[in-house]
């Protein structure tokens, strides 16, 4: 309880899926995170990985308040903001803050960096004087790592790198206990993609943030992470530290995830185990009874169709959500 | 639910696309020090198209008619001498006289004005009401979005001069009007039966601006409804509406002359081109300089708004640099 | 139709194809966009070669010219803004630069097919996958409407594409993300292409299904010996799939060399840069490496050698002289004037 920030319980997001045009009828859900619960501790990084469709995104949306949740809690430091509004909602903004995933479409191409790094103050005019706002905009493109000097460009003539420095500005300004990172380097070069993971390392350390890092890249959510979560349409199934989501995985789908990823080092080619998936994630709309991972798992059995496993301690010291978790190493 | 696959490829695309684009910025980054806007990009653009240099110029010339018409005429329009009645141009009236023995050059000159009035301000009047209705369907969307969309389509049903002209000749009052009622009546008939143009542009428009990441940003930094549509939306969705406008007022000055023609909008002692060509109806066979001139200026400044809407849109839209 | 056959071939005769030439050979190729702001050079002598059965991998940032090179090859380059202002586009021996339309097009599909990034808007939304499919073979190869379709059903079985009768009158969005791209691996293999382009194939598809991809590419290309281009800013595949490597930075290939070699001994800094500058899967550090600064803009490429202001081991003569491309070992090729220091020391 005091060293968790964030602690999130049976959290629900289900979109409904609608047909008709002028008299709309609800024919299903989409059921983008189904009952998800985690602690996010004071000056961590959790990641959270995943495949596309997965509801690692909606997640992010629903813990920013920016979707209404469907069910669960969601509690900051103790209070519960699963369904606070107003005035309330606009002071958690300052202290919960999101890093978008594309620097193109992130940044108003009509404003200046100064107006959107300075956006912030605007809206919560109460943080600082406005007479100490150009000061502080001009010190935050310095913490990111951009020329201060730059503030009345605009985002077009900057860099994919720079553009997402600018994001993270405009992330920092109202001082944020936590930022939750939605995919913040996967649209940039690798050469870049290092300096901004590095970048918010420093930022985690200078500023004491806990960081939400959201990604599908587990290369990257290695790097950064501390403990790292594992979602399969819509649920965890696997959660546990760094060390031993990596080199301890019980859930097969962590450790097919693992295995696929593909190792910069050619003496390994042909070496490593890779366990191939078959076919695609099921739709979220329609997922599988018991198990979802049951479809595409190779140690399916009955028990796997119809009893959901439940995410707990089974085999390893960390919480698997497999019927039949199990050690295996699979990264070289 | 945004996919971070599809996001991923969105990205990946437009990286691709940027990838020689990123070149010029660095250029700029170590170059010079000016900041560049996209407006200030777009008038660089239009500068160096001879289109708009065109345009521009026939625009301004007919703007300045509109304003000092004495610049261009010493004639009177309202004199008429009907001595001279339909006599062909000379040096003394380059474009002859009319059937009243009116200086048809001076009334072209003259007849700028009630033009460019009314097209300005019906122009105006439909944006501001297209513009408000589209921005607030796109940002509320749900049922505010339907019922909108369904009005607007309502009023898109009915055909232009059809509407015009029931409009114009049931609200106009008993007797004589004077000329501004006519002219605010003649505006409003306009602006009331093109707005739903305009509001399905902007709506497009802001649903687009609204999806981007920059709105999901602004409302994770818990901004105001009002401040994402004025400062978020408005400007990033007001392009097409803008060229929409400079092709709408061309149209409306067209529109504006169609109802004076047909004897339902201005009328003497009011000038306007509508006015001119109306009433070279009866001669045309005799006189056919008094339609020739007054409609070749229409044409032409309709035209040239056209032309001017062609290469705004060009220099406003990112695909085409 | 004999007749054109006839000329075509004598045609071939005089410009076609050379007998033991290699597969694909791209040679000092040099291509710049003329833009608003200036004359971007995108391509400034880039040359690789590919033989049948071959994988070449590609390996750059954004805006390094790696896809132009492609489109160049394949002829589909938007041309303005883009000039091919020097250089060889050899396909048997044959310069397809200077070969007619009518030559290229015949080329383009039976003699190289693409496959690109994103196969949502590489493939028509109106037309079924099957007929698009159908389409080339009619077209092209004369089939009968009924031949074809069975010819597509065995293309999309190829793809393991399962179900595939049903399947073929699918449009692409009933498709899945890794089934289109898979669809979209069939079409290129229609008209039984000597060499393959794949244009970042997996890039916008998940790991899992990366690999069932990746594991395609390779099964199809062993089979029917056929030259692969893999262009990618992925180290990690790369190191799975390619035999060579091609490095390209700033529109020049900086390194060449096979795939152990160039992970083992890095022969140039930008290479070893962009290695150490990997987060990795069996290794947690602390700080990343970085490369320093930004790509240099094509528009004004730095003096001398392109990466110098970027570059850690930087001397004077990196910033007046353009290294020349040379070997520091046999089969390598390196574009930095201490390529033999980088590959012998350290």
């Amino acid at each position: 309880m005091t060293d968790n920030i964030l602690e999130v319980d049976g959290l629900v997001k289900h979109f409904p899926v609608r047909v008709g045009v002028l008299f709309k009828r609800t024919v299903g859900h989409v059921r983008a995170v189904d009952g998800v619960s985690f602690d996010l501790r004071r000056g961590e990084t959790l990641g959270v990985v995943g495949e596309s469709g997965c509801g690692k995104s909606t997640l992010a949306q629903v813990l920013m308040r920016l979707e209404p949740p469907t069910g669960g809690t969601i509690r900051f430091e103790g209070e519960d903001i699963t369904k606070i509004q107003g005035g309330a909602l606009r002071r958690l903004r300052r202290d919960i803050q999101i890093v978008l995933q594309d620097p193109y479409t992130s940044l108003n191409p009509r404003m200046t960096v100064g107006d959107i790094v300075g956006e912030p103050f605007e809206i919560h005019p109460e943080v600082a004087p406005k007479g100490s706002r150009a000061k502080k905009v001009r010190d935050l493109l310095d913490v990111v790592g951009l020329n201060p000097e730059h503030i009345n460009r605009y985002p077009h003539q900057f860099s994919g790198g720079q553009r997402q420095r600018i994001g993270i500005a405009r992330a920092l300004a109202l001082r944020p206990k936590v930022i939750v990172c939605d995919e913040p380097v996967s649209a940039l070069d690798v050469s870049i993609q290092a300096q901004v993971m590095n970048l918010l390392g420093d930022l985690q350390t200078e500023f004491g943030l806990s960081y939400l890092f959201i990604a599908h890249d587990l290369s990257v959510v290695r790097h950064l992470s501390d403990r790292v979560a594992v979602m399969y349409l819509g649920k965890i199934v696997e959660i546990g530290t760094e060390k031993e989501i990596y080199e301890h995985p019980t859930h097969p789908y962590t450790q097919a995830l693992l295995s696929a990823v593909p190792v910069p080092d050619p003496e390994l080619r042909g070496q490593r185990q890779i366990i191939r998936l078959e076919g695609d994630v099921p739709s979220p709309v329609d997922p599988p009874s018991g198990c979802r991972f049951r479809t595409r798992c190779w140690k399916a059995q009955d028990i796997c169709a119809s009893e959901e496993p439940v995410l707990t301690t089974r085999v390893a010291a960390h919480p698997s959500a497999c019927h039949f978790a199990e050690e295996k190493s699979v990264v070289p | 639910m945004t996919d971070p696959s599809t996001a991923a490829t969105g990205a990946a695309v437009t990286t691709t696309a940027a990838e020689h684009v990123t070149a010029a910025e660095h250029v700029e980054t170590k170059g010079s020090n000016k900041p560049r806007s996209l407006a200030s990009d777009a008038w660089y653009d239009l500068r160096r198209r001879p289109l708009f240099v065109i345009s521009a110029a026939l625009i301004l010339l007919v703007v300045l008619m509109a304003l000092v018409p004495t610049l261009f005429t010493s004639a009177d329009p309202n004199y008429g001498d009907l001595n001279r009645s339909r006599q062909g141009p000379s040096a003394d009236a380059w474009f002859g006289y009319d059937n009243q023995g009116y200086d048809i050059f001076s009334r072209t000159i003259y007849g700028a004005r009630a033009s460019i009035v009314v097209g300005v301000s019906a122009t105006v009047l439909t944006i501001l009401i297209g513009a408000t209705l589209g921005l607030l369907a796109g940002f509320y969307g749900g049922w505010i979005d339907g019922l909108m969309s369904r009005i607007a389509d309502v009023f898109f049903g009915l055909p232009f001069v059809l509407g015009a002209i029931v409009i114009l000749s049931s609200f106009r009052s008993q007797g004589e009007s004077s000329a501004t009622e006519i002219m605010v009546l003649v505006v409003l008939s306009i602006s009331l039966l093109s707005w739903p143009v305009c509001m399905r542009i902007m709506r497009s428009a802001a649903i687009t601006a609204k999806q981007q990441d920059y709105v999901k940003a602004a409302r994770a930094l818990g901004a105001s409804s009002s401040r994402i549509i004025l400062r978020h939306m408005l400007p990033n969705a007001i392009a097409p509406v803008l060229v929409y406008a400079t092709i709408a007022l061309g149209a409306f000055i067209g529109a504006e002359a169609t109802l004076s023609f047909l004897g339902l909008g201005l009328r003497a002692p009011v000038v306007s081109w509508g006015v001119m060509i109306a009433d070279s109806r009866d001669v045309i066979r005799v006189a056919p300089h008094s339609l020739l001139f007054p409609a070749a200026f229409l044409t032409a400044t309709v035209l040239a708004f056209v032309m001017l809407g062609d290469a705004v849109r060009e220099a406003l839209d990112p695909k085409m640099r | 139709m004999s007749a054109n056959t006839v000329k075509s071939s004598v045609d071939a005769r005089r410009t076609g194809p050379v007998p033991g030439a290699p597969l694909l050979e791209v040679d000092d190729l040099y291509v710049e966009f003329r833009t608003r702001d200036g004359v971007a050079r995108v391509l400034n002598g880039v040359s690789y070669k590919v033989e049948a059965g071959e994988t070449l991998a590609v390996l750059g940032e954004s805006g390094s010219g790696k896809s132009v090179t492609a489109q160049t090859v394949m002829g589909i380059l938007d041309m303005p803004p883009g000039f091919i202002t020097g250089g060889e586009v050899r396909f048997h021996g044959e310069n397809l630069l200077k070969a007619s339309q009518r030559r290229r097009r015949e080329v383009r599909g039976s003699g190289i097919a693409m496959i690109f990034q994103d196969a949502l808007s590489a493939l028509n939304p109106v037309f079924t996958v099957g007929f698009q499919i159908e389409e080339q073979l009619r077209v092209r190869r004369g089939m009968s409407r009924r031949d074809a379709r069975k010819r597509a059903i065995e293309l999309l079985d190829l793809v393991k594409i399962p179900n595939p009768k049903g399947r073929v009158r699918q449009y692409p969005h009933e498709f899945s993300g890794g089934m289109r791209q898979r669809a979209m691996i069939a079409m290129s293999l229609a008209l039984d292409p000597e060499m393959l382009i794949a244009d970042e194939p997996t890039t916008a598809l998940d790991v899992t299904v990366q690999a069932q991809i990746m594991d395609l590419l390779k099964e199809i290309q062993v089979e029917r010996n056929m030259g692969l281009i893999l262009i990618t800013h992925d180290l990690g595949v790369v190191a799975e799939v390619a035999d060579r490597i091609a490095v390209m930075y700033a529109g020049r290939i900086v390194e060449q060399s096979d795939a152990r070699s160039l992970y083992r001994k890095p022969g140039h800094p930008y290479t070893l840069a962009l290695l150490d500058s990997l987060p990795r899967l069996d290794l947690k550090g602390t700080e990343l490496n970085t490369i320093k600064g930004l790509p240099p803009s094509l528009l004004n490429i730095p003096s001398g050698c392109p990466f110098h202001p970027r570059c850690p081991r930087v001397q004077e003569i990196c910033k007046t002289e353009v290294p020349a491309q040379h070997r520091p070992l046999p089969g390598r090729l390196s574009a930095c004037h201490f390529a033999e220091e980088m590959i012998a020391g350290d």
